[in-house]
């Protein structure tokens, strides 16, 4: 600071003692550290058997095994020495990188499914699981990020599982009635930015309370898009047929043996969603509309008071917002394949809602965090198949208590934007 | 820029806030606006600033009319506004709230490096430096302050509004401020001041304007005197300093040792602190605000945990004690923001008046609530304490700020105490209550109390204390006697311990210093003239020059 | 979700921006800031006779009004013969009309008929039965819609009813046919497991809450999922599982809540539960000192913990009674409604109670009318869609559009062109601005 010296008052916090929640990250990265060790001593002797290669790669690369107790054993030492990297890093007060976090668990994981597979016929399909991961997460991704214009500009959108279902239900009827797929991906964003302007309607407009706005508008999605279904759809089956977006393999990038098929073997709304997130991340934080849009959540009156409309700013954003949480309804139904069902989204809202806090509000964070919902649910499935000798339902509560967990601990006192959920009255 | 109001009304609901405004700023001008809390400054500078649409009348720049329908209008009329609670981004950057809402912008991003351009030009122009990447959390209050002039000078604001700018500042750094404030009118900007406090308005303005009640009762010039000032400002003649007997401090009641308290961060806002207050005395604790004096209070209440260091009550330690222990055991405390920690908005004055007494009989018997109890309760303090209300039964968040404050000092005074803690107890209080809430404060000292009143209103502190402990970066500079000078103190706030901040006050004075000398001067001569007028005789006539042209007389009469 | 760190604009007393009135000639005092508004006399008095009367009930009869009107055009718009009635609109206007008309008023008979007495019934029993229906499933959600209001006056929004309705369910149904005990002291038991269940569910997010800042929107919102994770799992165990897959043992007979009227009947003893459920949360919240503390911190937590009160035990408490009450929905829907567990024991009850609460403003005697309609509704739908073919999911449309309405009363007023409220509200909606509002308006 180079203040003048006159100046006094407050006196700057001088940055020796580590905030807590920087400790915080520190406690967990040894957690994860323990959990892999405890998990790799269970390992049980015996091979497992990794596949790499998906049927449609260029270069095949055969199943292979590998020894269960050993590999346990070398990743464990990784996740060891990332936790210790990790540790020092807040015992010097610096916040440890996402990756790092992300990594370790990552591979706390791969640990556990070594766990369950070792000694089994079954195969494990690295590639497979990590495409399943990223397909689905794409849905919670979408809602991320739409929480995340939401909140920035201090809407609360607990109407992201409305947005996703309304999404669902006119890709599905519109790309229908025009036979195309493809027109299903501009009927979901009309779709979600109609029940994100009823969103704004109540809130800006009416100043309800914004948590119950979304809480209700969720049940009037899921009520009208179920009555069309019962009524509308159930007369004309042709309505809502199963359509599904082509995948678009990019050339030469999605031969890549492991990353080519699960990043660039996918259809356009994966592509989209790769391009939006990355839009967003550089849009908040470097241009002027997103700082004027942060500056509407975070202090609505200093926006005011230099002639931004809080309103109407709040007003757009919850439109955008809603739009792309209804791009992600698309996922449901035509980059699925599959015809609109009632209540399909099934609770997604809902997780890309924690995704996006435990991401801290940025598109960047939201990202990591869907994805590891992606990955858990895409593991709960697959070790179903594996015949743990757990109840399939424990390890489908998994994202859930993850997200309890991580929400009451190291992300427990992020700061979300001040002037969240506040209406705005001049 | 010359600016002219005319007839400026604005009404909310039935209540109207101003009530036809009229008055010229001229270019190069420091005009101040006087006027109590609720008198309708605010209001009128959120119309000038685009904020409110004024019901009738018109804002004139340069001879021209002119319409806003929002700030954005203002200010690219070219007036700026720094607000009493500053409207500053906390998360973002100094550049980043400088250029908010005409931001550069260069290959579809923000032009961060032309921002900080900005901010660099503008502060130099102004004589000081501030780094422009610094965020403004992290930034004493004083240079934030000089962030929301850069702010409004880089938007080319020829007519600068500073709404209370001082509340925030020592002594010194106002001086620095005025510095500051008469650099921009010799280079041709005019400056709207906006104030309660009578002297600095003396120290700083070319002419004076006088609110009250919506109204403009009459102008002045800076060479008018602080009573004649008051009377304007109050409507009646007040007296300035509290009617008090001297202290006779018995024995020991609150003993603070050594005490520390962290932040979140682990930083310390309180550092090792040790004082000691005696029955039948008041210690006031000066200092500016957010230097330690909250987190303070918070300990001895028991929601601030030490991290090491005792609080003593009657010889008794209160460590591991809680709120609910330390209330019983006879602590007193009134909150620094009455809205937010004293009363509970939404409850009515019965329930209020209970607040920090459930759970013990008479108020809560066998579980369930002693409805008559309460009722009677209500009754009795609104009477002895003069709370202006029409029910016991309305919610307390539609009363007045000062009847707001009796209500929480009734409550907190109607249990048996020895201690009474009491931060900022007029606050935002209008002057007819203040004097109320004064009596009543040094009236439980006669009665055998040992009080703590901590206020950042060197006025208040001197009217109140009988010795005074100042504060600094969370540390006790020192404590003085009561009717220590204004200078002296002002250096203490700002970490010189008392010794050498005398001597260097002998060597140099403030502008409120001085005046603070030349309104002894006075004193003699004027202060007992008013005390003998009726109370709503308007005493404007003797006052000079252009006070003459007070409008008030009709609206005295009604 | 967080509560806002400071103030966005003035307070009133320093620069009145609500419209408010002049003080009175004898309030008048120099220099004080006209906040005075006639007074709110009936206070602690407040007899529910007079709120029946107040302006709020009106836009709640009208929100109802514009409700079923909105669900009309949707059965309109959606039904086959008026949609062709509507391709020859011009030719013949009045076919048209005609088969809306019919259209929405079949399916609304069809309703009531199914809610309240059923006159093309061929016997009196079937008859009345729709209203001991209505009752029936009326029971969990007064229960359920308690505990919301109940948390929303502590300034807690519990979205975990789904959750805490599962684990008593559960916990409720384990006493029911684990154990072997002699009558009433079975039931008893039964009961009180039931709301121990809740309350230990909601519990958690109570002491997360109070304990790391855990906002309870996601935390209960996740327990519901795990929950229901939970009694998937549960009704497949060796303990529990019954003869038919997917369902548990059956309760024992001494532990079931006793039927109010003979065969077929399913009304039973839970919906008197429920009414004296309602007058003991009204007590406790207006007249306990208990009540008090969670009203105090529902709607200043920090003048709250300034004066005394615990701010986290408060929290607590709150989620852990809230949670109690929902759990005992749960155990009204084995012990009484069903006699069995199955992982569909909750059904929406937890969401519906949400709207039930928002309908009945938090307040006891709401609740039980909002949870009455609600019932209604949910019963009445089955026979619309039986009789008339129009879909359930009406019902989850007619809810919603009530309680966004009932959020949001100068829309109402706009639509019926009701004049503004003048100087006897005093208020806000009691549903604007935050949930700690919702409740607190007594």
């Amino acid at each position: 600071m180079s203040a003048t010296a006159t100046v006094t008052g407050t006196t700057a916090p001088t940055r020796a003692v580590v905030p807590s929640e920087i400790r915080r990250t520190g406690y967990l990265l040894i957690g994860i550290a323990a959990l892999a060790a405890l998990l790799a001593v269970l390992v049980p002797s015996g091979d497992s058997r990794i596949r790499i290669s998906t049927s449609a790669d260029a270069l095949q690369i055969p199943i292979f095994a590998v020894p269960g107790k050993v590999t346990a054993i070398v990743l464990t030492l990784v996740v060891v020495g990332l936790a210790a990297y990790g540790f020092r890093l807040t015992q010097r007060g610096t916040r440890v990188p996402v990756w790092v976090v992300a990594t370790a668990g990552a591979l706390a994981f791969v640990v556990l499914l070594l766990l369950l597979s070792a000694g089994k016929d079954q195969v494990v399909p690295i590639t497979g699981l990590l495409a399943g991961t990223l397909l689905l997460g794409t849905p919670l991704v979408f809602g991320a990020l739409s929480g995340v214009v939401c909140e920035r500009v201090g809407i609360v959108n607990i109407a992201i599982e409305g947005q996703l279902l309304a999404g669902a239900f006119a890709a599905a009827v519109v790309a229908s009635m025009a036979g195309n797929a493809y027109v299903g991906l501009i009927a979901a964003p009309v779709a979600g930015l109609a029940v994100g302007a009823l969103l704004a309607f109540f809130s800006i407009r009416y100043q309800v309370n914004q948590i119950i706005v979304g809480v209700v508008l969720n049940v009037l999605v899921v009520g009208i898009t179920s009555f069309l279904f019962s009524t509308v759809l159930s007369d004309n089956p042709n309505l809502n047929s199963r359509l599904g977006l082509p995948v678009l393999p990019i050339p030469l990038l999605s031969e890549i043996p492991v990353v080519g098929p699960v990043l660039f073997r996918q259809n356009l709304l994966v592509y989209l969603m790769f391009a939006i997130v990355i839009a967003l991340q550089i849009l908040i934080f470097r241009s002027r509309w997103g700082l004027r849009l942060r500056s509407v959540g975070e202090h609505p009156k200093a926006a005011d008071t230099v002639g931004i409309d809080v309103n109407r700013t709040r007003w757009r954003n919850t439109l955008l917002g809603g739009a792309i949480a209804g791009l992600g309804g698309a996922f449901f139904t035509v980059a699925s394949g599959l015809a609109f069902g009632k209540d399909m989204t099934a609770g997604n809202g809902f997780i890309a809602l924690a995704a996006m806090i435990l991401g801290r509000w940025s598109p960047k964070g939201a990202v990591v965090a869907a994805l590891m919902f992606g990955l858990s649910k895409q593991l709960g499935q697959f070790i179903q198949q594996l015949q743990a000798p757990i109840p399939p339902q424990f390890l489908l509560m998994l994202p859930y208590v993850v997200t309890i967990l991580a929400v009451a601990g190291f992300a427990g006192r992020v700061r979300a934007p001040a002037a969240e959920g506040v209406p705005y009255e001049k | 820029m010359r600016l002219e109001l005319r007839g400026i009304t604005k009404r909310f609901g039935t209540f109207t806030a101003n009530d036809g405004i009229d008055m010229v700023v001229e270019p190069g001008e420091i005009h101040a606006i006087l006027g109590e809390n609720g008198a309708g400054k605010s209001t009128l500078m959120n119309t000038l600033y685009g904020l409110y649409e004024p019901d009738a009348g018109q804002i004139v720049i340069d001879g021209e009319p002119v319409v806003f329908s929002g700030p954005g209008d203002a200010m690219r009329a070219g007036i700026g506004m720094v607000h009493q609670h500053f409207m500053l981004v906390p998360v973002f950057t100094v550049a980043e709230n400088v250029v908010l809402g005409q931001e550069p912008v260069g290959k579809g991003l923000i032009d961060l490096r032309r921002a900080r351009q900005i901010v660099r030009e503008t502060s130099e122009m102004l004589g000081f430096a501030i780094d422009p990447d610094a965020k403004i959390e992290d930034l004493p209050v004083g240079v934030q302050q000089r962030v929301e002039i850069v702010k409004a000078l880089s938007r080319n604001a020829k007519l600068l509004i500073l709404d209370e700018p001082t509340a925030v500042l020592t002594p010194q750094e106002t001086d620095e401020l005025i510095e500051i404030m008469r650099r921009l009118a010799a280079a041709g900007t005019s400056i709207l001041f906006i104030t309660h406090k009578l002297r600095e308005i003396r120290a700083v303005s070319d002419s004076i304007t006088i609110i009250r009640l919506g109204k403009v009762v009459g102008s002045a010039t800076p060479s008018a005197t602080e009573s004649e000032l008051a009377s304007l400002m109050v409507g009646r003649s007040v007296s300035l300093g509290v009617a008090k007997e001297p202290a006779q401090p018995r024995e020991d009641v609150l003993e603070v040792r050594n005490l520390v308290v962290r932040d979140t961060h682990g930083v310390p806002v309180v550092n090792d602190v040790s004082f000691t207050v005696a029955s039948g005395e008041i210690l006031a604790v000066a200092g500016v605000q957010g230097n330690g004096q909250t987190e303070l209070t918070e300990a001895i209440l028991g929601i601030q945990k030490p991290a090491s260091g005792s609080v003593v009550l009657r010889g008794e330690s209160l460590e591991g004690k809680g709120v609910r222990e330390r209330l019983d055991s006879g602590l007193a405390y009134v909150p620094e923001d009455r809205s937010t920690d004293g009363v509970v908005g939404e409850f009515s004055i019965v329930e209020n008046l209970v607040l920090d007494r459930i759970g013990a009989a008479p108020v809560s018997r066998g579980g369930a609530l002693d409805m008559r109890f309460l009722r009677r309760n209500a009754d009795e303090l609104v009477k002895e304490f003069d709370v202006r209300t029409t029910s016991v039964d309305r919610a307390v968040g539609t009363l007045s700020g000062g009847n707001q404050q009796k209500v929480v000092l009734a409550r907190e005074l109607s249990r048996p105490l020895s201690l009474l803690v009491a931060s900022q107890p007029t606050r935002g209080v209008d002057v007819g209550s203040i004097e109320f809430l004064h009596d009543r404060i040094v009236s439980e000292r006669d009665k055998g109390a040992a009080v703590v009143i901590v206020s950042t209103e060197l006025d208040e502190v001197l009217a109140l204390g009988d010795r005074i402990a100042v504060m600094c970066g969370g540390e006790l500079v020192g404590i003085v006697p009561g009717g220590e000078s204004r200078d002296v103190l002002g250096l203490m706030m700002t970490g010189i311990g008392p010794e050498e901040a005398r001597q260097r006050a002998a060597e140099h004075h403030t502008l409120l210093g001085e005046a603070d000398l030349e309104a002894e001067a006075e004193a003699g001569a004027v202060l007992d003239a008013p005390a003998a007028d009726a109370v709503d005789a308007p005493a404007t006539e003797s006052s000079t020059t252009r006070s003459a042209t007070t409008t008030s007389a009709g609206e005295e009469n009604r | 979700m967080s509560t806002p760190k400071e103030p966005l604009g003035p307070t009133p007393a320093q620069d009145p921006l609500e419209p408010v009135e002049p003080q009175s000639a004898a309030d008048d005092e120099i220099g004080t800031t006209a906040t005075g508004q006639p007074a709110r006399t009936p206070g602690f008095g407040e007899t529910y006779l007079r709120e029946v009367l107040s302006s709020s009930w009106l836009l709640t009869l009208l929100a109802i009004v514009l409700a079923v009107l909105l669900g009309g055009v949707l059965i309109i718009a959606t039904d086959p013969a008026v949609q062709e009635a509507a391709g020859y609109l011009f030719a013949r206007p009045s076919s048209f009309f005609t088969a809306a008309w019919e259209a929405a008023s079949q399916a609304y008979l069809a309703l009531f008929q199914g809610a309240i007495y059923d006159s093309q019934a061929a016997t009196f029993t079937r008859a009345i039965r729709p209203i001991t229906e209505t009752l029936t499933i009326a029971t969990p959600l007064i229960l359920a819609g308690l505990s919301v209001g109940l948390a929303f006056r502590a300034g807690l929004f519990n979205i975990g009813g789904q959750g805490q309705v599962i684990l008593g369910a559960v916990l409720a149904t384990w006493i029911g046919f684990g154990l072997d005990l002699p009558p009433v002291v079975h039931l008893v038991l039964a009961l009180i497991g039931g709301a121990v269940g809740g309350a230990f569910w909601a519990a958690i997010a109570g002491v997360l809450k109070a304990r790391t800042g855990a906002h309870e929107v996601i935390v209960t919102i996740m327990l519901n999922n795990v929950a229901a994770y939970l009694v998937l799992w549960v009704v497949t165990t060796q303990i529990f599982a019954g003869g038919t897959s997917g369902t548990s043992k059956p309760v024992g007979e001494n532990a079931r809540l006793p039927a109010l009227l003979p065969e077929p009947f399913r009304l039973h003893l839970g919906f008197v539960l429920a009414l004296v459920l309602a007058a003991v949360v009204w007590w406790l919240m207006e007249r306990s000192t208990l009540g008090f503390k969670l009203r105090a911190v529902g709607s200043n937590a920090r003048a709250a913990r300034t004066a005394g009160i615990s701010v986290g035990a408060m929290t607590v408490l709150a989620m852990a009674i809230a949670g109690g009450l929902a759990g005992l929905a749960g155990a009204s829907q084995v012990l009484g409604t069903e006699g069995y567990l199955t992982a569909s024991v909750a059904g929406t009850i937890g969401f519906d109670a949400i709207t039930v609460a928002l309908l009945g403003r938090s307040k006891p005697l709401g609740t039980v009318l909002a949870g009455l309609l609600f019932g209604a509704l949910a019963a009445g739908g089955r026979l619309m869609q039986t009789r008339t073919g129009t879909p359930l999911d009406l019902v989850l449309v007619l809810q919603s559009f009530i309680v966004l309405f009932i959020a949001a009363p100068p829309l109402v007023r706009t639509i019926w062109r009701l004049p503004k409220p003048g100087a006897r509200r005093e208020k806000p909606s009691p549903t604007s601005t935050t949930p700690v509002t919702a409740g607190a308006d007594a």
